[in-house]
């Protein structure tokens, strides 16, 4: 892999950019890998990343059914944080962060790692209350948080209406680590460290049918032939019942679509990621300047890529109750993306009841800030058959033994976390 | 943006709606066991295309109606009181 370093960007400064070569190989698909990941988003270039890295197996195949980036990917908020409640959560999530500190040394891909924090208002006493339970169980788990009263909020976000007369501003909780990725950089800055190490990323290949011998998995059927392979990884996440049916069992998830959105560019307004606790509305600003903004999944089953104008509405009002003076912007883009929604909002890394075939899957809202760990719990759980213990407790057992990871405590109702 | 013709108050907005899930459900006998109520609790056939569903009309009667209404182009195909057995187009 041609290394880039502020050198090489001045070196071929000097030289028009003409040197640049493609960032990584657009494969053909060969007849047999060793591994075959189906999907190419953040969660299979991960796992490809770290099969090849981490446990040295590089006769792996990413089988992407359109264009690798433009699945979730690239399709969420772009926040990372690690300010879960539940401990199997927490860790997990903390682990994903500490890597996100290392990626783009780790990848050697600038992805505009932010650590600018992520600050959660609260409302009530009661609000107060759960948050800084939630906060203690952060530290149990070693993460860091700061308690802000609402003096410390305002010097933060001086711009929110914290006098509101029915969701006044209390406080909030704040990781300071949290913050935000470039999302497309994530993806190719793993598809290229990947590719480098000898993985095939196969774009245009949609997976018509999983071939079983005997109770194992064999390989795929797909739209450029049969392809082979010993072991076989189900990561895309909105889709995981699809290809589950395809390989004869069904999933504990629904399918549900959530709304992201960007307003016009505006002068630096704020420069912390904050989350409203009045109504389901988070928000930061990019780069660009444009509010990178979205709200609560639209509520009923769905596989568009396209949200309802209910929602819209209801995070367009929220947005505006917490910050007054965003009535003014344009909101330039909105769209949609599906996940998986699982029955108890936490995610699915686990073997199948298909010998060699495994699933990362159920990310819910949550599946970009995990990327770095998900690929890694993943690849573990591939290359030796045991779960990570990081992720020891996202199988699909979990539902059947009754030790669900239900962090909202709202039960099995996908719809409702 | 759903309109939806409730049974009993005819066609309004998606809004006045909350969706209640899967109808295709069924509670299995009290001693059928285990597994077939981790089917029951846990597992959805989550299809891409039509699907039969539970929608409460919350902010008008307040009753639960079965609707069948397709998950990519979201055409809704038949509404109706929960006893009725709605047919799925091919």
């Amino acid at each position: 892999m041609d290394r880039y370093s502020g050198f090489r960007l001045f070196a071929e400064a000097l030289r028009g950019h003409l040197g640049w070569g493609p960032a990584w190989r657009d494969a053909a698909p060969k007849p047999a890998y060793e591994v075959v990941i189906v999907g190419g988003g953040g969660h299979g270039l991960a796992t490809a990343w770290h099969l090849a890295t981490t446990h040295g197996i590089t006769d792996v195949a990413i089988l992407e059914r359109g264009v690798i980036g433009l699945g979730n990917v690239g399709r969420n908020t772009t926040l990372v944080r690690s300010n879960y409640f539940l401990p199997e959560n927490q860790r997990f999530y903390e682990a994903s962060l500490k890597l996100w500190e290392r990626f783009e040394q780790d990848v050697n891909f600038n992805a505009m790692v932010s650590q600018r924090g992520t600050l959660n208002l609260f409302h009530s006493d009661a609000q107060r209350d759960f948050f800084a339970r939630r906060a203690n169980m952060m530290r149990l788990e070693g993460a860091d948080n700061e308690f802000l009263d609402k003096a410390a909020v305002l010097r933060l976000v001086p711009m929110i209406d914290a006098d509101n007369g029915r969701y006044p501003v209390l406080g909030g909780f704040l990781q300071r680590r949290g913050g935000t990725v470039r999302h497309d950089a994530v993806a190719w800055g793993y598809a290229r460290a990947a590719s480098a190490r000898g993985v095939d990323i196969v774009q245009h290949c949609e997976v018509t049918g999983v071939l079983r011998e005997a109770g194992r998995v064999a390989g795929v059927e797909t739209t450029r032939g049969t392809i082979r392979a010993r072991k076989v990884v189900f990561a895309v996440a909105g889709h995981s019942s699809h290809l589950a049916a395809m390989a004869g069992f069904r999933l504990p998830l629904e399918t549900h679509v959530l709304q992201a959105f960007v307003t016009e560019g505006v002068k630096p307004l704020l420069d912390v990621v904050m989350t409203y606790g009045g109504g389901h509305f988070y928000v930061s600003q990019s780069d660009k300047g444009g509010l990178v903004f979205g709200g609560a999944t639209d509520g009923h089953n769905t596989y568009a890529q396209r949200g309802h104008l209910p929602v819209v509405e209801e995070v367009l009002s929220a947005g505006a109750t917490l910050i007054p003076s965003v009535k003014r912007l344009r909101v330039l883009r909105q769209w949609g993306g599906v996940m998986d929604m699982t029955m108890d909002g936490s995610p699915i890394v686990s073997a199948t009841p298909v010998e060699n075939l495994y699933i990362n899957g159920g990310w819910c809202y949550g599946g970009f800030k995990a990327i770095p760990a998900g690929g890694m719990i993943t690849a573990h759980l591939v290359a030796t058959g045991k779960p990570h213990p990081v992720g020891i407790h996202f199988g699909l057992e979990r539902f059947r033994a009754g030790r669900t990871l239900d962090e909202r405590g709202a039960g099995p109702y996908p719809w409702a976390h | 943006m759903l309109r939806i013709a409730c049974p009993w108050c005819g066609a309004r907005d998606e809004a006045e709606f909350r969706y209640r899930g899967d109808a295709g459900v069924q509670r299995p006998a009290p001693d059928a066991g285990l597994d077939a109520f981790y089917a029951y609790v846990f597992e959805r056939d989550n299809p891409k295309g039509w699907h039969r569903e539970w929608w409460q009309h919350v902010h008008g009667c307040r009753r639960f109606i079965k609707v069948v209404r397709h998950t990519v182009t979201h055409e809704i195909a038949a509404v109706g009181r929960p006893e009725d057995d709605l047919a799925v187009p091919e």
